[in-house]
């Protein structure tokens, strides 16, 4: 009861196409991250979705059914907002049964569900409070109480975790993935941390410049990429690129490697180079090593190998895993 | 504030400030006081003595005072009712995107600068004359009998013209406030499934109260005070039908001579105006809480 259809659906603003044309299917009860930089449209294509932009060209179908033309609110999709929005003059149990109220559920009805939403989210202490005396985190669960009430179809996340510190984020996250798996709802979540889409995706969609870049399940992404950006962009740290000679010898423009694909030694490999800063994060360490000839690559090692800024290594990396572009950015395979 | 040793400089460096200020009020406060005991009338120099309450007792007895105290709250309601509801009307407008927007806006607050006096003349001789203003004008192009504004509906129309003068100001205040609102709470709201009207009650006016409660402070304190539109228009009547406490004052004072009766109006009016404030604080007050 939740999947979405995008068929050449355009968001144009004055002249500036800002989304040019994208085709995607949603499946019912699939999480799907949107994924990109900044600017890339991932935001204005939620809003298309959720109805509070108009779209410009194409349609948009939930459950089959064409809904380009109607009223957010009777698409039947609930949004968490970025800023949460909650209503600051209305305690958090009137705020959750606020879309309630507007569709006109009776009163009973009413305070059943809020209760029940309030429990699901530990909210129940603090249902008699303003917004204004919670913390972010419980800010961010009234949010998601109050689009879980409605009962949607599909659920809408506008960078949601941005807001919050780092400790907090982690467990939002989790939170958020065992809500998908106990509601088994659709959910549509856009985010800027590729580490959030690689954690709670079921299927992450990369944007760029409002083009769908590449879709697929994470591993998919992290393992087949289809172009550099998508290579560049999943992955953390990020893909280390090498061009000229080296990647000539492996037939093509380009060649990237993954820091953890690379081996370093202190003995012999096949790159030499020295060490320009290592970080220590106790479980990895992370070195970035100057190799003559290629450039600055980032490796990742276990947290016992100590090596320090101006030693000298050799690098190897897994020939299997191995990514090649051409001159145009696609994958060679 | 942060040491005992600032707090006490910060102390005597606004005590002189907060001396004057206080000589200012305590004077002509004491002197009134003073005044309103006394036979005090200006066309019998030197008969001045001490007569008690009887200042306070003609002033209350007189039944222009009744009359001034009911047109006195008309005029503050009728100016606040029609300045909040047209402000946040003007202010809704306002805040939509259109051509023009900037010009417009100034244009809005212009009212707000034109001296009392003059827009009163203005409205006086230009508009609400019977024979040569705008609106006879009008009524007389339709076929109709001229409306004598200041003869048949004398407090109407000066409610009017000190709205015309005070709907810019709620507008503005209103509209800073509209502007502040959270555009993501009304597409949540809207998301929510709250028409336009919905949106309006349960979202905007809550978060207009704070600056509705500014403006119906601010300006219950000026229009209390209202003087100069009844002065150059009506001078209170016909009869006392647009006489308010001020003028009412002014009358006993400057028209009769009677210093003494005009100063115990006065305290009457400075007893009147904190019973206003104190009931608009109990009513609308916590509004102002964080």
């Amino acid at each position: 009861m939740g999947s979405i259809t995008l068929e050449k659906v355009q968001k144009i603003y004055g002249n500036v196409e800002v989304i040019p044309g994208i085709d995607l299917t949603i499946n019912d009860g699939e999480f799907v991250v949107f994924v990109g930089p900044s600017g890339c449209g991932k935001s204005t294509l939620l809003r298309l979705i959720a109805g509070l932009e108009d779209v410009s060209g194409g349609t948009l179908k939930i459950d089959g059914r064409d809904v380009t033309d109607i009223a957010p609110a009777k698409r039947g999709l609930a949004m968490v907002f970025q800023s949460y929005a909650l209503y600051p003059h209305m305690s958090v149990r009137k705020n959750i049964a606020f879309p309630l109220k507007m569709a006109g559920v009776d009163k009973a009805e009413q305070d059943r569900k809020v209760e029940a939403a309030a429990k699901v989210l530990n909210l129940t202490p603090y249902l008699d409070r303003r917004p204004g005396q919670l913390s972010g985190g419980q800010r961010q669960r009234v949010a998601i109480g109050r689009a879980i009430v409605r009962e949607p179809s599909a659920f809408l996340f506008d960078e949601p975790l941005s807001n919050l510190d780092a400790a907090l984020r982690v467990n939002m996250r989790l939170e958020i993935s065992e809500l998908h798996q106990s509601l088994k709802t659709t959910m549509i979540y856009v985010t800027h941390d590729q580490v959030e889409a690689m954690t709670m995706a079921d299927k992450i969609v990369v944007l760029q410049a409002g083009n769908v870049e590449q879709v697929g399940s994470p591993l998919e992404l992290y393992r087949t990429p289809r172009n550099r950006f998508v290579a560049g962009f999943i992955g953390s740290p990020k893909m280390n690129f090498v061009e000229g000679e080296e990647a000539a010898r492996h037939g093509a423009y380009a060649i990237g490697v993954r820091p953890e694909h690379l081996a370093l030694s202190k003995e012999s490999g096949q790159w030499k180079g020295t060490v320009g800063v290592s970080e220590h994060l106790g479980s990895d360490t992370f070195c970035y090593v100057h190799v003559d000839g290629i450039g600055t690559l980032n490796v990742r090692t276990s947290g016992e190998v100590s090596v320090h800024h101006g030693d000298t290594v050799y690098l190897t990396p897994s020939e299997a895993n191995i990514h090649r572009f051409d001159k145009d950015g696609m994958a060679l395979r | 504030m942060a040491t005992k040793h600032s707090r006490a400089a910060a102390r005597l460096m606004i005590s002189p400030a907060v001396l004057l200020l206080l000589g200012w009020m305590i004077v002509p406060l004491a002197m009134t006081l003073y005044f309103s005991f006394q036979r005090y009338n200006l066309l019998m120099p030197g008969m001045e003595e001490w007569i008690g309450l009887a200042n306070y007792q003609y002033f209350l007895t007189d039944p222009a005072f009744f009359d001034a105290l009911i047109n006195t709250l008309l005029l503050v309601g009728g100016v606040l009712v029609i300045t909040i509801i047209g402000g946040i009307f003007l202010a809704l407008l306002l805040d939509q995107p259109f051509f023009g927007q900037g010009v417009v806006r100034i244009l809005v607050i212009a009212p707000f600068f034109v001296m009392p006096t003059v827009s009163s003349l203005v409205w006086k001789n230009m508009f609400l004359n019977p024979v040569n203003g705008l609106f006879a004008h009008a009524a007389k192009a339709l076929g109709l009998q001229p409306y004598d504004f200041f003869a048949q509906a004398p407090l109407a129309s000066i409610i009017g013209i000190v709205s015309w003068q005070w709907l810019p100001f709620a507008t503005l205040i209103l509209l800073t406030a509209l502007q502040s609102l959270d555009q993501e709470q009304l597409e949540a709201a809207e998301m929510d499934g709250a028409g336009p009207l919905s949106r309006f009650f349960y979202i905007m006016v809550p978060h207009l109260a704070r600056a509705i409660t500014v403006v119906i402070l601010i300006q219950t304190i000026f229009l209390l005070s209202v003087f100069a539109e009844i002065l150059v228009t009506t001078n209170g009547g016909p009869g006392t039908s647009s006489t308010n406490l001020t003028y009412l004052i002014y009358a006993q004072s400057l028209l009769q001579f009677d210093v003494g009766g005009g100063s115990a109006g006065g305290v009457v009016a400075i007893v009147l105006a904190n019973i206003v404030a104190i009931f608009l604080m109990r009513m609308i007050g916590k509004n102002l809480e964080a």
